[in-house]
This record gives structure tokens, C-alpha cells and sequence, in this order.
């Protein structure tokens, strides 16, 4: 059962033309967004956009081919089918699935629907939304540019294999951001709401995410924001404990605890591109990947986050997983297929987390939501048993090796702790480490209370390339004696 | 194709009324992708696309629809008339635009470069063989693609290149590779093969036991690949007008003539002997080179069409995000056969990997060494190095610890496929640094 006739008579048009082989299925996916933007207050070209395709895979003994097309008439459908047929015939023999050939699984009769619609704004309202927070940010002179902006994505998605099984998804997106940039004529600070990068992107109508978020007001604290830093010292260098709050952790949970435990990259699929992993098989049930409090999780359940689902791309029904539990490696991310690539699994089970971008990729193991579990502490407690730290907020900076272990991440704010107390904000904090070791160091994590729901739109790997959706929640976390740095000037 | 946007096209203009405006561009592609990995399909496929974005303009106002084409004429023309009604109904809501800005003047271009690209099966059957043995990883991608432009004023331009890019790591294990690409318009199966035979033989050089080196500076020599990276990042609202009139480029301290780079340094873009087309997405046509650096100043930047109407300055063709398409690095007079020699004692860095800026203001940009990466001494490799992170500015890499550029540049097609194809390129030389700043 659907909700989606439109895109259920693709699918009868699929069947009508499948080809007669061991397995055929098709990937339909729907995408309108709308982008609402207003720089230096002037509002920015409305752009709508509707993104409509379909993959057909197709498996022939070992082989598996795919073909995607814009074109969803009966004889755009049959020229994929057989495109995908003989990409299958193609790769038989030669796959490097040696000795389980692949199975797509089989979707079974159950849809989800995200998100309860309502009415939405439409572009004069977003405009005006826009235009009252753009206005907030001119202060004075010296904030020389600024942009407030709104994307919206509504998304439908049905899965349907040749015998008739079908998963139909839908689910809506909104992505409300603003970024200040503040200049003296020496010095240049940017000061963003949410992070520059779309860090502040849930699931929702946008009302529903502005309203959930604070957007209203955010103009004028952010440009506030961005003139305190230009007047701020420079970062100290040295050690230092550190106190990352919830949109600096995403990034260091993204970085260094998701990708390096793609199951994919530790397969070697990704060597050529995105990297490897410092993760082996052997760690998973043993390896100490950070103190005791470290406790992440794969959770597809929590309706606001970015990337929550009930069925992966391969059709797998999505659990909530520990992967690290009380600073024990527990489980990759990887879907059903590569579970299977892994002769020497050690664990139990899989994460449904094989996911494609459009319908223009095939699908590959993401990290969709990965949460960092809420620990006791209160922010008070975190900042008052810290006696010389930094405070870092918000992403502006990230970099690390292709193994996911030597990092170095730069941050929009930071601030002293001096003797138990928040003290002079600092500008371009920046620390490095090294992920093997910089979990192990995890001295604090704040309670539910600091806990914020981000998450990314543009996780980036995969050949051909794949942009997809990522949430991330996360508490503020102490770490240990890091590696702290400033800029030059 | 061609004649499918135009007929598009065509279709558009025909739902306009009084006083519209449109503007239309197409991009699209039919590729084949084969990714492998330990020298076997991984996944293989095909994928044909085509978008089309309509902007409908009307006193003064303006809005963007874009949507899949499938070349159904019935389907994309209903598709194609419900999206300008939605439009038109919405354009009466929104404020009048101070900053739009499109070509009026009437200039047609067709480019369509034909290649000889391989048969699926021929390109998988050759990559196989010739890495029989090895553990190859990477991705083939191949087939035409497409950019259109066309407005209700006449104007009409096509852009068409058919090639293909084999990009490939061949491992001797862990981190321990030799990357390597080959991209053209005609295929060579012969070629493909020599290739990667001699990315074979080149991991002979990574089998010595590693050397850990520790942080600090160390004289450099950057191959073409890690050039590009470096030269890559100016896309990030470096060379971008908009980021320097408002303070937010790296080469701020450039613009300002606060600083200067290496004489040596000449930057530009060259859509000339790029891969892009020559026209921009609000129908003006692209000079066919645009100086960027000169002689390692500054000598201008890109500037977009909303740029140019909100600075009141010349747009010259660059696209929104003002990033180079067709970067182009000149070369200097160091041999690259003598690359090893000039360097002496220090590093050879093949590829860089995973750039972010640590300090945009002082155009300090952080990132790994990856991939084949040695310890030279007398001019000699003397072993593969661990993945090293550096932190340094640009002023230094291209600036005062730049020593001297090859005399040859190597051409690198764009690998990026995020959505389509990319058109892009570089042309750079390789880099000779008296020192490297390694921090971890």
C-alpha cells in the first residue's frame, strides 16, 4: 500500500516491460525543492527545482548492472531494463563478489511517511522571513556581507521489484541558514547560525524547522557575534582541555567515527577516492575506540533528524544500532550486500545503511544518522572542572587523512575557561589530533540538556560521486590536554 | 540531443506573454560508469540525464524553475508548461530584482567534439586484464555530455565533448599506492595498458620499509596532481570577485598588494583550451582567457552577472560560484626530468589530499599528503613516507619558498561527478619548494 499513484504507474510501467530474469527491481525517486535567499538584503532568484528519475537494477547470476534514465515513458523503462540486463551480463564473471553473488533483498509490502505535511510558506513569505533577519545583521560598517537563506526538499521515493513488493517512501526537509561576515579593513571573522555549511538541517515543513530551531532573531546575535570576534584576541596555541559543543561534535563524530567505520572503505571499494579506513575487520567486539563514555549510535528512528528512514536503498528495514558501546567498537556501517562481502564478520546483523544519492547512483554504505548518546554531565559541571581551556562552536574548518585518523578541525567561535569559568572569546580556534588516540581522551559528556539534532546535506564520497543527507546528535563533550592553535594574525 | 533542447526551447518560448522573458540552459550526459575494486567490478552501470533550467523574467523580475527532461515530447512539454505558469503566477509575488543582469546581445555558438569511446565490455575486458594480478581500484567513466543555452531573444548555443577518464590507485597494501588517470576523446586500449603497466612498476618504489618523518620544514617537490589541489582551493571563493570585494577571499592580502606570490606565478582562465563551454548560464559568452595572477600579483577575477550589476563592473562570463573551469598555471624552466636532482634532500609529494583552509584571511591551507609520497636524498628516492598533515600559506608555497617550476604541465580533467559530469580542468606544472611546513 502507498500514497503515491503517480509514481505507482512508473512502477506498473516497469513491470510491463522487466525483463524475465532473476531479479529486476526499480528505484523511482521525486525531489522538488525550493531555495529562498536574501544577500545584503536583497532577495536572491526564488529557485524551484523538480528532479524526477529512475534506477532498474538488474542480476544475472554474479553480475549486477544498473541504469538510470530521465526518461519514465514505457520505452525510456525498457531501454534501462535492457541497458541494466546487459551491464549484469557484463559484469558476470568478472564481479568482485567472489563467492556470494549478490542478492538485492526483497522489499516487502510497507511504506513510511516521514513527515506529516502541512501547508507550507509560500515565496513571499519566505522572502519576508528572509528580509527581517537580513535586516537585523546590518549593525554597523564593518558587517560588509551577509545572507539568510531557506531550502526546502519534499522527497518520494518508491522501490518496487519486478514480483510486485514495494516500499514507498516520503519525507520532507528543511534547511534554514545565515552567515555574517564582519571586516575591519585588517581582519575578516564569519559568524554563522547553524554553521556555514548547512549544519542546521532537520526533517520537517520549513515552519516547522525554523520555529523548532530559533531561526526568528538569529540575525542580529549572529552579526553581534561576528563583530565580538573581530575585536577578539587570537586563539592561544598549546594544550589545552577543550569543550566542543554540539555543532563543532558533529563534525568530529562525522569525520572520525563515521567514516572510518563505512563498511565499504574497509572493503576497499573507496581507496581510489574518498579513503580507507584505520579500522580492520578484527577491531569489531574489542577495540577500545574511546574512554568509557563513548557510547554511538546508527538511529534511523528520531523523526526530526535528517536522515531518518524505515528502509535503506537496498530495501533493508533500518534499526537503531549501538556501534560503539562504553568505548567498545561494536559494528560498521554497511548494508546487507557488503555484510555478506565480509567472510570473517564477527558481529551480528548489519546496518540497513546503504543509501544512493538520486536516482542517478547506485546505492553504497552512508553513515545516515550517527549520534553521539547523551552522558550526566551538565554544561556548569563540563566548564566549571576545566581550570585553563577553550570552548569551541561551530564548524568553519575540517581536514583529515584518508585513513580517518590524523584530523585537524577549525572552529567560528571560541572562548577561555579560566578557573572553572567561561571567560574572553577568542577567534580561528583550531586543534588537531589523531582519532586512534583523541576518543580516548573523552573526559566529560554533557547530559540530554546539551544534546542538539544537526546533521549535514553534503556528505561526499563514492565513484561516481554521491552528496547525501547525514543527521548527527550529539551532547557537548570535554576532552583531554588537545592540540590548540590559532591563526597567523 | 542538440536539436531535442532546441526544440525545448522553442516549446518555452512559445507559452510566453507580453513582455516575457526566458532564459534556458541544458545540461545533460550519457555516461557509463564501471567502478572496480581489486581489479573486479565493483558496480557498473549506465545513466542518462538531461535537466533544463527555465528563467522567467518580467519587469524587472525574475525566477528559476529547473526539471528533468526525458525527451518525451508530450510529457516534458506539459512538464514544460506547468512549470512556466508556476512561475508566472509566483513572479507576481516576488520584489523586482536590482541585481539582474543577462546578455541581450545575440551571440550563437556550436562546439561538438566528437570522440572514439569504447564499447562497455571492451573497456571492462581491457582494464582486467591489464591489472590481472594487481589490486586496482577506481572508476571508468565515459560517454558524451552536454550544455546548452538558449533565449527567447534568439540566442542559441550548444556544447557537446565526448571522452573518457579511467582514474585509478593501484595497491601494494594499507596506504601504499600509486594513483594515476588517464583521460582523452579517443580511446586506447593499448594506452590504458601501458599505463597501468607503468603504475605497476612504480610500486616497486613504495615497497621499502616507510620512513616517519617528524614535523617541521622540509624541502619540497610537489608533482602537478598535488599542484592542482593547491590551485583547486582557489575555487573556494578565492579568485571569486563577490569574495573580494567583500574581504572574504584567501588571496585578500594579494588583492589588497599587502603580499605578492612567487614572480614565477601566473594564473588564468583559459576557456580557450579548456573543456567548458564558452557561454555562461545567463547567455554571455566567455573570454577566451582571463588573467588572475600575473607575474604574481593580482590581475583580476571572476565575475559573474549578479557580480558584475552589483559592483557595477564587467561580468566575464564566470559562472555563480565564480570558480575557474579552465584554470591554467603557467610553467617555469625547471626540467621535470631534473625535478629529482633540484630537490636534492627532502620530499616528493605526488598527491595532496583533503585541502581546507585553517586560515582563510592569511591564505594558510591545511591538508595530507597521500597516495605515492617519498624520501628523497642525492636526487634519489630513498623510501615511501607515512601520510604526513601540512599546514602552510599560500604565500610561502607559491610565494617565498617557491624555487622553481617545470618546464612541463600536465593537463588534468576534472574527476568530479557529484550529480553530472564535470567540464572542468587545470593545466598545471609541478612545484619545487625550498621548504613545506609538516605538523603532524
Amino acid at each position: 500500500m502507498t500514497t503515491s499513484p503517480d509514481l505507482e504507474e512508473i512502477a506498473r510501467r516497469f513491470r510491463r516491460v522487466a525483463p524475465p530474469i532473476e531479479q529486476c527491481t526499480i528505484r523511482i525517486v521525486e525531489e522538488s525543492s525550493t531555495t529562498t535567499s536574501v544577500r545584503r538584503d536583497v532577495p536572491e532568484p526564488v529557485a524551484r527545482s523538480i528532479d524526477r528519475g529512475a534506477m532498474v537494477t538488474a542480476v544475472d547470476g554474479d553480475g549486477v548492472g544498473y541504469a538510470a534514465t530521465s526518461d519514465l515513458s514505457e520505452a525510456g523503462l525498457r531501454a534501462a531494463a535492457e541497458r541494466a540486463i546487459q551491464w549484469a551480463r557484463c559484469s558476470r564473471g568478472r564481479s568482485v563478489f567472489a563467492e556470494a553473488p549478490p542478492r538485492l533483498s526483497r522489499p516487502g509490502g510497507r511504506f513510511h511517511n516521514g513527515v506529516v505535511s502541512e501547508p507550507d510558506w509560500t515565496p513571499a513569505e519566505r522572502i519576508e522571513l528572509l528580509r527581517e533577519e537580513s535586516a537585523q545583521c546590518r549593525l554597523d560598517d564593518r558587517i560588509v556581507d551577509w545572507q539568510a537563506s531557506l531550502w526546502t526538499i519534499r522527497s518520494r521515493q518508491l522501490l518496487a521489484a519486478d514480483g510486485g513488493d514495494q516500499i514507498f517512501q516520503q519525507h520532507e526537509y528543511a534547511v534554514p541558514s545565515l552567515h555574517v561576515v564582519a571586516s575591519n579593513g585588517e581582519l575578516t571573522q564569519v559568524r554563522s547560525w547553524g554553521g556555514r555549511y548547512n549544519g542546521l538541517c532537520q526533517q520537517g515543513t520549513a515552519r516547522q524547522v525554523a520555529q523548532r530551531s530559533g531561526f526568528g532573531g538569529a540575525g542580529r546575535r549572529t552579526a553581534e557575534q561576528a563583530l565580538q570576534l573581530l575585536s577578539a584576541p587570537n586563539c592561544p596555541s598549546g594544550t589545552f582541555d577543550v569543550l566542543l559543543m554540539p555543532d563543532q561534535m558533529m563534525l568530529q563524530i562525522h569525520e572520525s567515527i563515521g567514516h572510518p567505520l563505512e563498511l565499504d572503505r574497509i572493503l576497499g571499494d573507496e581507496r581510489n577516492y574518498a579513503g580507507t579506513s584505520f579500522v580492520t575487520p578484527e577491531m569489531f567486539g574489542s577495540y577500545q575506540y574511546g574512554s568509557q563514555l563513548l557510547n554511538v549510535t546508527y538511529d534511523p528512528t528520531l523523526a526530526e533528524e535528517f536522515a531518518t528512514f524505515a528502509y535503506d536503498d537496498e530495501g533493508s528495514r533500518a534499526q537503531r544500532h549501538h556501534l560503539i558501546r562504553d568505548g567498545i567498537l561494536l559494528q560498521p556501517l554497511g548494508g546487507a550486500l557488503s555484510r555478506r562481502r565480509l567472510a570473517q564478520a564477527g558481529w551480528d546483523g548489519f546496518v540497513a545503511t546503504a543509501r544512493a544519492s538520486s536516482w542517478n547512483r547506485p546505492p553504497i554504505d552512508r553513515m545516515s544518522n550517527l549520534n553521539l548518546e547523551p552522558g550526566s554531565a551538565t554544561l556548569e559541571q563540563m566548564v566549571s572542572s576545566i581550570d585553563d581551556g577553550i570552548l569551541m562552536q561551530t564548524n568553519a574548518s575540517w581536514s583529515i587523512d584518508d585513513s580517518r585518523n590524523k584530523f585537524q578541525f577549525g572552529c567560528e567561535w571560541g572562548q577561555r575557561i579560566r578557573s572553572g569559568q567561561l571567560a574572553e572569546v577568542v577567534r580561528n580556534p583550531n586543534y588537531r589530533g589523531i582519532s586512534a588516540t583523541f576518543w580516548r581522551s573523552l573526559a566529560m559528556v554533557g547530559d540530554a540538556s546539551t544534546v542538539e539534532v544537526l546533521g549535514s546535506p553534503f556528505c561526499g564520497k563514492g565513484e561516481p560521486n554521491q552528496l547525501i543527507r547525514v543527521g548527527h546528535a550529539s551532547p557537548a563533550c570535554k576532552f583531554s590536554a588537545a592540540a590548540v592553535f590559532g591563526a597567523e594574525r | 540531443m542538440k536539436e531535442r533542447f532546441f526544440e525545448l526551447a522553442d516549446y518555452a518560448n512559445g507559452q510566453l506573454r507580453g513582455t516575457e522573458t526566458l532564459l534556458a540552459t541544458f545540461c545533460g550526459e550519457t555516461s557509463d560508469f564501471v567502478r572496480f575494486n581489486r581489479a573486479r567490478v565493483r558496480q557498473a552501470g549506465s545513466v542518462a540525464q538531461a535537466w533544463l533550467r527555465l528563467t522567467l523574467i518580467d519587469q524587472g523580475r525574475r525566477l528559476n524553475s529547473s526539471l528533468t527532461v526525458a525527451f518525451d515530447r508530450t510529457g516534458d512539454h506539459a512538464a514544460i508548461a506547468d512549470a512556466i505558469q508556476t512561475l508566472r503566477s509566483d513572479l507576481a509575488t516576488v520584489p523586482p530584482d536590482p541585481l539582474l543582469l543577462y546578455a541581450t546581445d545575440v551571440v550563437s555558438s556550436n562546439l561538438e567534439r566528437s570522440g572514439r569511446l569504447p564499447e562497455a565490455e571492451e573497456a571492462v575486458d581491457c582494464v582486467i586484464a591489464a591489472a590481472a594480478g594487481a589490486d586496482l581500484v577506481g572508476i571508468f567513466a565515459s560517454g558524451p555530455v552536454y550544455r546548452g543555452f538558449a533565449n527567447s531573444l534568439g540566442q542559441r548555443n550548444w556544447h557537446r565533448v565526448d571522452s573518457f577518464q579511467l582514474d585509478w590507485s593501484v595497491y601494494l597494501g594499507g596506504d601504499k599506492a600509486v594513483k594515476s588517470t588517464f583521460a582523452s576523446e579517443t580511446w586506447s586500449a593499448q594506452e590504458v595498458t601501458r599505463r597501468i603497466r607503468s603504475a605497476r612498476e612504480e610500486l616497486g618504489f613504495l615497497a621499502a620499509s616507510p620512513r616517519a618523518i617528524e614535523p617541521g620544514q622540509y624541502r619540497a617537490f610537489l608533482a602537478p596532481a598535488a599542484v592542482d589541489e593547491l590551485i583547486g582551493m582557489l575555487n573556494w571563493d578565492g579568485v571569486s570577485a563577490r569574495s573580494q570585494r567583500t574581504r572574504q577571499s584567501a588571496l585578500q592580502k594579494l588583492v589588497d598588494a599587502e603580499a605578492t606570490l612567487s614572480p614565477m606565478v601566473t594564473l588564468r582562465e583559459n576557456t580557450a583550451e579548456g573543456l567548458g563551454p564558452s557561454f555562461d548560464d545567463s547567455g554571455f559568452p566567455r573570454p577566451p582567457r582571463v588573467a588572475l595572477i600575473d607575474g604574481g600579483r593580482h590581475a583580476g577575477a571572476l565575475v559573474s552577472a549578479r557580480t558584475a550589476k552589483e559592483y557595477d563592473i564587467a561580468p566575464n562570463g564566470a559562472n555563480e560560484e565564480e570558480s575557474m573551469q579552465s584554470a591554467d598555471l603557467d610553467g617555469g624552466s625547471l626540467p621535470m626530468a631534473e625535478a629529482l636532482a633540484a630537490l636534492d634532500k627532502g620530499i616528493l609529494v605526488g598527491n595532496l589530499w583533503y585541502l581546507n583552509y585553517s586560515d582563510r584571511a592569511s591564505g594558510r591551507i591545511t591538508g595530507m599528503t597521500r597516495f605515492a609520497t617519498f624520501w628523497v636524498e642525492g636526487g634519489r628516492i630513498v623510501a615511501p613516507l607515512n601520510v604526513m598533515r601540512f599546514d602552510d600559506s599560500i604565500y610561502r608555497m607559491l610565494g617565498s619558498e617557491l624555487k622553481a617550476l617545470t618546464r612541463e604541465r600536465e593537463w588534468i580533467q576534472s574527476r568530479s561527478t557529484y550529480g553530472q559530469r564535470s567540464v572542468e580542468s587545470t593545466r598545471v606544472p609541478g612545484a619545487l619548494l625550498s621548504s613545506l611546513t609538516l605538523t603532524l
